[in-house]
This record gives structure tokens, sequence and C-alpha cells, in this order.
């Protein structure tokens, strides 16, 4: 990287601490309006289960509605993690340091608020345990293997446990750092997360294999994941879901969201946190890179899925393809994803000056989610929405109050959540942080002084 | 036979380096004494290390046994409770392979972190001598060697301009005391 900063050991651990020991005013903004709205999901959500499902917009034939919407967008962000995580620490990127953490964070959090809109969906949570785990023993009667929704909890379950592992496993050292200066309760918690940690050479070792190995073995999984959920669409026969282009479609868009919520969580951590040194115009030059390859690889599948409805001429699809780009509000929405899902962004993130302004990026990656939610929905209810033969009942599907006080919660819930984590851990791996320091060098080039990176392999 | 140890505490890395090569020139063998930093520095900083591990075994036992939680999940549960849907084979590969695919990796990665904890001795529980002054910087050499020749050991420390020196009874500062 060329615009490290030299900073001390003490001046980097007090840094990366600050957001635990001092909470700023905009940090009780944060906590006090991001409690209300949650207060407000909790309020929605309770609504649903007392009065039932009737109190939400869904009717036949529209099932799934806002709740799944979010569910799928949620997911999508979750692989902000291991895109930033997984790939830039195979690929040694020196960029990663500042981001893996919080990028790891934002996965589990998001994976979690994911995981509750298919449960708070049935309406009655507590008997979904039935489909989650193999139940009632005595009569050797099991779920169904051979349906999309036994395969969606392994998934995400599988993708949930190696995320908290991967993250926990790279925050041992950082705990081992926070027993060694804290008092009181805090102290007991890290003692008991460090496990004892010294940072002998061996264990350094084990750290740096284990970053490699778990990474290699995650970004498996979370491919696997996003193509598993659109699987819950396209093993069904619904026009326009029955499509074998949705695993790499929602896998690319998944990423295309993903990163693009990785910059805003960085903008925010630098203003919330005051990291500049650490979270640097150079980072946002960077990931704002790989945006453009990213948002365009998703443009091409977006327009895959359009053309390979329409190729087939089957009148079913085609039907459908109609009502979704010629059809009020659907002809609105997919301008809408167009526009802020690549049109406004990609063109921006080509020039560098705009790519190191924070706001912009900050504002354009909030865009891109616009677009991603939107294109979700683009995705899932035209299909649904549609007149079948044989249908006996029919109606448009009209979100109510509580589904877009859902839908606006999980964005609280997401948002606390990491708040609260940064009050109790570290947002940015300290310890990654000084090894950074460590193996950075000052090389002199002719006239001219470059830093550089050391690498061992 | 008792084992005494002995942590010198060093503000740099050079310092550290010589005590390294300090306590090798007193005698002292690599699997004597251990650094203690708080961050990793690359591999042979401080000389030769003993680097044999078994790390990479755990990934493939956890995915085997991941691999059989899949087919026993995917196949033996079917089995038991015989039920044809649609015309649909008892035993349907292509939706078997998903979960057994995510048991597969799910054990992997799980036996990945037990394999990281074991091979770096986690949890620690036990006594070993250790400063805060390590995660904030500084660099420890931590001496673990038989009572006789730990002043020996405190003396090599000593040759490298150590902040401290730390021993089971205590700080012996970073010069002899005078007589």
């Amino acid at each position: 990287m060329q615009e490290r900063h030299r900073l001390g050991e003490e001046e980097i651990t007090r840094e990366l601490f600050r957001p635990l020991v001092t909470t700023t005013p905009m940090m009780w903004v944060g906590f006090i309006g991001l409690g209300a709205v949650l207060a407000i999901f909790v309020f929605a959500v309770s609504w649903m289960f007392y009065w039932g499902l009737g109190v939400t917009g869904l009717s036949r034939p529209n099932m799934w509605g806002f709740m799944i919407v979010n569910f799928v967008f949620w997911i999508g962000i979750s692989h902000a993690g291991v895109m930033i995580s997984a790939i830039l620490r195979l690929t040694q990127a020196e960029w990663r340091r500042p981001v893996t953490r919080a990028a790891e964070v934002m996965t589990i959090f998001s994976l979690m608020t994911a995981m509750l809109h298919p449960v708070i969906h049935t309406g009655r949570p507590w008997r979904t345990l039935y489909w989650v785990f193999p139940y009632d023993f005595w009569r050797n009667l099991w779920p169904d293997v051979r349906g999309p929704l036994v395969w969606d909890p392994s998934a995400i379950l599988t993708y949930l446990t190696g995320s908290t592992l991967f993250l926990y496993t790279t925050m041992i050292p950082d705990m081992a750092l926070a027993r060694d200066r804290t008092t009181g309760w805090r102290r007991v918690l890290y003692t008991i997360l460090a496990l004892g940690w010294r940072g002998n050479e061996r264990q350094w070792k084990m750290q740096t294999i284990a970053g490699f190995l778990l990474s290699g073995l995650i970004l498996p999984v979370f491919v696997s994941v996003h193509s598993i959920v659109s699987w819950d669409f396209a093993v069904s026969l619904v026009p326009t879901w029955h499509a074998t282009v949705f695993a790499p479609y929602f896998v690319i868009g998944a990423i295309h969201s993903g990163v693009s919520a990785v910059v805003t969580l960085m903008a925010l951590m630098r203003w919330l946190f005051r990291f500049d040194h650490y979270i640097r115009l150079e980072h946002f030059d960077a990931i704002g890179r790989l945006l453009i390859a990213v948002g365009t690889g998703w443009l091409w599948f977006f327009l895959l899925d359009i053309f390979f409805a329409i190729y087939p001429q089957e009148a079913r699809e085609l039907e459908i393809m109609q009502f979704r780009l010629f059809q009020w509000p659907f002809n609105v929405l997919t301008a809408l994803i167009f526009i802020f899902g690549y049109f406004i962004p990609v063109p921006i993130w080509i020039f560098q000056r705009f790519r190191r302004n924070v706001k912009i990026m900050f504002w354009t990656s909030i865009l891109v989610n616009v677009g991603m939610w939107a294109e979700r929905y683009w995705l899932i209810k035209p299909g649904l929405m549609r007149k079948y033969e044989f249908t006996f009942d029919w109606n448009w599907y009209r979100p109510s109050i509580v589904e877009l006080s859902i839908v606006l919660g999980s964005f609280a819930l997401v948002g606390f959540l990491l708040l609260v984590f940064s009050k109790i851990f570290p947002p940015i791996s300290v310890w990654e942080e000084k090894e950074g320091q460590h193996f950075a060098q000052q090389l002199q080039v002719g006239k001219r002084v470059v830093n550089a990176i050391v690498r061992e392999f | 036979m008792a084992i005494r140890e002995v942590l010198g505490l060093y503000r740099d890395l050079d310092s550290a380096v010589a005590a390294a090569d300090a306590l090798r020139e007193a005698g002292f063998s690599r699997s004597e004494f251990e650094v203690l930093s708080n961050a990793p520095y690359p591999e042979g900083t401080f000389g030769e290390e003993s680097g044999i591990h078994r790390l990479f075994v755990f990934p493939l036992i956890g995915a085997a046994c991941g691999f059989a939680a899949g087919l026993l999940i995917t196949g033996g549960t079917q089995l038991s409770f015989p039920l044809l849907t649609g015309g649909k084979p008892l035993l349907s590969i292509p939706p078997m392979i998903i979960i057994m695919y995510e048991g597969t990796m799910l054990g992997a990665l799980i036996f990945t972190v037990l394999g990281v904890l074991f091979e770096s001795r986690l949890p620690w529980i036990g006594r070993a001598l250790y400063d805060p002054r390590i995660t904030a910087g500084y660099i420890g050499i931590l001496v673990r060697t038989a009572p006789e020749r730990e002043a020996k050991a405190i003396e090599a420390l000593r040759k490298a301009n150590p902040e401290d020196i730390l021993t089971e009874n205590g700080t012996v500062g970073k010069q002899p005391a005078r007589s």
C-alpha cells in the first residue's frame, strides 16, 4: 500500500480500542435511533404472531412476500465477509487488513437476520424446528431431503457456523490484548475468549495457516449458499424462476450487494470511529475497482436471465417477462434496478477521483443496495402474482405496514448488532494491523522512497 | 525433574534476536526457549524453529466425518421411512449430494478450528510466566530449563539489553545486583 502511515504499537492499540472505551455522541445517536426502529420491528413481529399472517399483504397465490425478498437480500449481503476476507487473504492483498473483521462480522449478523425471516414468515416459528432438524425419532419419520427447504438450513447453518468459527479464530490474539488491558467483567470475558493465548511462534504460525485453510474451506461454502438459495426458486415450476442461470446469477448479485455493503460499512467506520489512519482512500480506490468488475459481471447475468426467458419463446415465460419489463409497477422497478444497480454507480467508479471520495463511495454503495433489494423483489414477485390456468384465487401483492416495519427493522437489527459488537470487540483486527506494520518496508528506488510489503509465501 | 522458567522482555526486535543468539551461544537448544510477541514475524526471524505440525490432517478427518454424517442423514432417513413422492427415486442422488456436500464442508471447517486450537495448545490453563507488556509491543523470550541452568539463562538474557527479566520468584532486574 502506498499511503501507509508509520504508527507505533501503542498508537495502533489505543486508536483501534477507542470504540470500546469511549462512546461518541454519534454512537449514542446510532444506538438510540437504531434501537427505536428495532423496537418497531419487535412490535410488528409480535403483532403478526398474535394476529396471524392475515395482518400481512400475503394472499393466494402470493405466499412469499417482503420477508422472503428480505431473506434473499440479507443472504446476499452476508457474502461480503467471505469475498473480502477469504479471497483477499488467499491472494495476500494488503488492503484487506482494515476491512476483514468488519466484513466477517457483517456476514454473521446478516446471516442471522436472513435466517430470522423464513422463521417469522411461518407465523408460528416455534414449529419451524420441525423442518430444520430431524424430528420424531419415535416414528422414524424424517424431513424429505429431496426438497429445497431442507437444503437451505443445511447450507446456511454451515455458512453461519463456518463464518463464526473463522471470525473467532482470527479474534483470539485480540482477545488476549483486551484481556491484558481491561478490568472487571470485560477482563473475565476476554480471559475466557482468549483461551490462554500467549503469542508464541507456534501459535502465530497456526494462526497464519488457519487464515489460509479456513479461507480455502469457506469459499466453496460461500458459493454453495446463494446457489442453494437460488434453487429454492429454480427447482420450482414457476415461470421465470425455473432457470438454470439462477445459481451463478444469485452468487454474483450477492457479491455485488455484499461488497457494496462493505463500502458503506467502511465509510461509516471511518466517520463514526475516526479510523482515518486505517481505512484510507486507497482502500476505497481498490474496492471501487473491484466493484466495477463485480457490477459488470452482475449486469451480464441480469441480461442473461432476461435473454434465457425470452429465447425459448415459451408463452408463460414471455408473459411474465412482459409483465416485468413493461407493466406498472415492474417497468419502473426494472429501470430503477438498471440505473441504481449499474448505470449510476459503475460509470462514477471508473474515475479515480470519485473512487477516492468517501461520500461518493458511500452514496453509490447505498444506491447499489437499493437497486439490489429491488432486483430481488423483481425476481420473486411477478412470477407469483401471475394468474395461472386453474387458479381459483388470484390477487395482487400489496405489502402491509407490518411487512414494511419488518424490512426497515431488519436494517436496524444488523446496524444495532454491529454497533454493539464494536463496543465489545475491536472492529478492526489489531494484530493484523500490527503485522502489516512489521512487514512494511521503505525502499529507495532511484530518487524516490516507496513503501513496500514483505511477503512470506 | 523440575523445570524453571525465565522470561526476558525486550523493547525492540533486534534485542530479542540478540537474546535468542545469546541463549544459543550459552548452549540452550531451540526447544528450550520460545518467543512471545503481539503479532507474527516472518518465519525464522529468531532463528530456526521446530515447525512440525499435523494441522492439515484435521480438515481431512473432519471432511470424512461430515460426509459420513451427510450420507447418514440423506440415505439413512429416507431408507428408515421409505416414502415415495412424485415418482422420484427414494435415494435421489442430486439432492443427497447437496446435504452431503454441506456436511463435508461443515466437518472440515469444525475440525480445522479444533486442529488450530490443538496445535496451538489452546485452551492453555497451565501456569507459565507471562507479562501483559508482551501484548503492548514488548517481545518476550521464555526459557524453560533445569533449575541448575537458571542462572546461566538469566546471564544470557541480560547480554541483549532486556527491559526486564522475570523468574518464578519475581523480577530479577536487567542488571545483576551489586554485592
